[in-house]
């Protein structure tokens, strides 16, 4: 996996200057090797984490004669296949790499290309001959891309601290983008957390010349809503079953080894058994346990590594470790994040490195792909109750939500009827099945600041809603909801701040067997009763597994992945002094963002352990991150930026142009 | 006990000190002021203040929902006068 990061427009005789300050703060993502290119039109940099090809595969790279150049952020999978179609075609390679595949295929189908790549990917393509960038970005947002234009000039970086290291670009965060975070838990690309500074969205490409945006396009979508009705549950596990392990073998292609993720629970199993079984062997496995018990799986974690007879590696996880890495974590998030749970998986990415890895492959996407998510029950049962809205016996099924969430389980059949009551009466509302989330998370904007409050305008659900594809309104609410889910907050949070981010940050890549296009595609147009057969979730999965995995682990209650929230930045009553620090009466005045007094009503709460639910916990992490943000990013970024230049390029010397 | 009660919402739930931005009769629930998993603190209250325990039979809107059916449902609950107040 690597970093990558360009500039493009006006004059850029001097701009290789800027590039090393961008690059500088990717080393983190490559710390492999670095190389530049730069053209006077154009100029591409690249650090590289090196996993294919290990000799050949230096970027910047070009084609034969030097007309198209790349600078590449991922994998693609299906390489090998594609060179051979490629070579037949008459195009010469010179390397082994897959980076040298996506040249030769945009050089014979344009920005067809990216159709025809199995991977996860960020890249851009400069194109002498047309003076034209190309960049693109994998289907369900992997890998992370982020442009802006300033003064004639368009740059782009796999993350935001190296726009800013390197062009004169406005630092400030967008009020608009903490109204949709503290609403919908990501912002709505292309916006993100940082005015002027944009993401290009998954499954799109952008060509940009003389500098300004020219064409952006779309180029595939999840086919939810294209429900196959008349496929057994045999079928749908036997289908299931190849394509998974199709994908499963080829993500397991580097020229590294590769370990795996095991959180306990039925996905990451899934993939560990799918490795051992393709493989021959079990792979390196690692875990997170917690000290605090209320989060701990590591019973099944050790039961399953046993069962596949890996090398299991795990961290114990204590609430002043996840307050030790938290800054770290906000500042690779590049936003405020609701929930700690990133901070553990940045920990544990630190032990897969530590142990000599630099690939994992992890479950993730398997809740989206085969109908995982509790809120994907809710939606279901809101929408059967809403059928016969004066029920007695339809709003008891509400008991069956959260069984893990002990304050959820101990309130009343009255309150829990009269929470989700709310917005029953529009079942054919698109967004149904997201509005009593959204509702919740809404609360939090409570203490925003008067100013900040009055930029807020209402609206950041039909701000997603435009993203919907056509018919959506008219999709089963297992489908709608799915979707909601697949296009953002997937991309938005978990492949984001869960996943790239925090694994970049101690240079390891994450793969996901579950997100390969061909098993996303097939699990969308599965029929709706095999994901969820009544309440059991995922149940086509379940039939898949069954015989690969331990019984304790194919039918335990799914237990989302949670890690402790405000617990973390009070145990004990004290507080690091970063907390104590940015959560202070004088800092919030500082940046602005947030009614000091309301604060400091919540910071008590917090320190005498009285935090309740998920409003307090998510209240005291999204506001300490986005003063964490604030602190970094804006008020201190000069002298991340001049550390990062002083310790950034020291790899070995760069091919450079 | 109007008071009382108004207090442990806004250091708790609302998180101000603007007393006057809560109307006695406005649902705890409907206003989003307590969450889905908040109804077990403010029970958790109610028997550490009040001294009695709550049964679960009596967890339901028309007793908790508000500062006023609060307020009624406690002083039942403690056999004192009941006073809804604006």
């Amino acid at each position: 996996m690597c970093g990558i990061a360009g500039i493009t427009g006006g004059n850029l005789a001097v701009g290789q200057e800027a590039l090393k300050s961008m690059l500088s703060m990717l080393r983190h993502r490559g710390p492999d090797d670095f190389g530049l290119y730069s053209d006077g039109r154009a100029a591409l940099g690249h650090t590289r984490l090196s996993i294919i090809d290990l000799e050949g595969g230096r970027q910047p790279m070009s084609n034969e004669d030097g007309s198209v150049w790349i600078s590449f952020n991922g994998e693609i999978f299906n390489y090998i296949e594609l060179k051979d179609e490629l070579a037949r075609k008459g195009h010469r390679f010179s390397t082994n790499s897959d980076t040298e595949v996506i040249i030769h295929l945009y050089e014979e189908l344009g920005d067809g290309c990216v159709t025809r790549l199995n991977g996860q990917f960020a890249f851009a393509i400069w194109d002498k001959n047309r003076s034209e960038l190309f960049i693109a970005r994998d289907r369900l947002g992997i890998r992370p891309l982020f442009y802006s234009s300033h003064a004639g000039r368009f740059y782009f970086a796999s993350e935001i601290k190296a726009l800013f290291a390197g062009g004169p670009l406005p630092r400030e965060i967008d009020p608009a983008a903490l109204n949709e975070i503290f609403t919908l838990w990501c912002s709505v690309p292309p916006r993100t957390a940082f005015k002027g500074i944009n993401e290009l969205p998954p499954a799109h490409w952008m060509k940009i010349k003389d500098g300004a945006i020219a064409s952006v396009e779309r180029y595939w979508d999840v086919p939810l809503g294209e429900e196959t009705r008349d496929m057994s549950i045999e079928e749908a596990a036997d289908g299931l079953f190849d394509i998974l392990s199709d994908s499963t073998r080829l993500q397991l292609r580097a020229d590294v080894p590769v370990g795996a993720y095991l959180s306990g629970g039925l996905d990451s199993s899934v993939t560990a058994a799918l490795i051992t079984k393709i493989s021959g062997a079990g792979p390196h496995t690692f875990s997170v346990a917690f000290e605090d018990r209320a989060y701990d799986e590591s019973g099944f974690q050790h039961e399953m590594a046993r069962h596949l007879g890996t090398e299991h590696h795990e961290i114990r996880c204590s609430y002043s470790d996840i307050s030790g890495v938290f800054p770290e974590v906000v500042w690779y998030a590049e936003k405020p994040v609701l929930r700690t749970a990133p901070a553990p998986l940045f920990i544990l990415s630190r032990l897969v490195r530590e142990t000599g890895l630099k690939v994992v492959l992890t479950g993730e996407g398997a809740d989206e792909a085969a109908g995982g998510y509790d809120i994907f029950k809710e939606a279901k049962i809101r929408e059967f109750w809403a059928r016969e809205p004066e029920s007695r016996l339809r709003p008891l099924l509400l008991k069956k939500l959260y069984p893990y969430l002990s304050a959820f389980q101990g309130q009343s059949d009255a309150y829990r009827e009269a929470f989700f009551n709310g917005g029953l009466s529009d079942v054919s509302d698109p967004l149904f099945s997201h509005r009593p989330r959204w509702q919740t998370t809404s609360r939090l904007k409570a203490f925003f600041s008067k100013d900040l409050l009055a930029e807020c305008t209402p609206g950041p659900e039909e701000r997603l809603k435009m993203l919907m594809p056509p018919g959506f309104g008219s999709w089963r609410a297992l489908a709608r909801a799915q979707y909601i889910e697949t296009a953002s907050l997937l991309p938005g949070y978990i492949l984001s701040s869960q996943g790239d981010r925090v694994l970049m940050g101690n240079s390891v890549e994450g793969r996901y067997p579950f997100l390969d296009h061909r098993v996303v595609e097939y699990c969308a147009r599965l029929p709706l009763r095999h994901k969820m057969r009544g309440l059991d979730e995922k149940h086509v999965l379940k039939r898949m597994a069954h015989g690969m995995l331990p019984a304790s682990i194919l039918k335990r209650t799914k237990q989302p992945y949670l890690a402790p929230d405000s617990k973390s930045f009070f145990a004990g009553g004290k507080s690091p002094d970063y907390v104590e620090e940015l959560l202070s009466e004088g800092s919030l005045k500082d940046s602005g963002y947030f009614d000091p007094v309301s604060v400091g009503l919540l910071v008590k709460k917090c320190r005498r352990g009285a935090a309740s639910g998920f409003r307090d916990n998510m209240a005291l992490v999204g506001i300490l991150s986005t003063q964490l943000l604030h602190e970094m990013f804006i008020a201190g970024f000069e002298n991340r930026a001049v550390a990062g230049r002083d310790a950034g390029l020291r790899a070995p010397a760069a091919a450079a142009s | 006990m109007h008071d009382k009660i108004r207090e442990f919402i806004f250091e708790n739930f609302l998180f101000n000190a603007e007393g006057s931005a809560l109307d006695n009769d406005a649902s705890f629930l409907e206003t989003g002021i307590i969450d889905s998993t908040g109804m077990l603190e403010l029970v958790n209250w109610i028997q550490e203040t009040c001294g009695f325990e709550v049964d679960d039979t009596e967890l339901v809107p028309e007793n908790l929902d508000s500062v006023n059916r609060l307020a009624i449902y406690i002083a039942r609950k403690t056999q004192t006068e009941p006073q809804a107040s604006g």
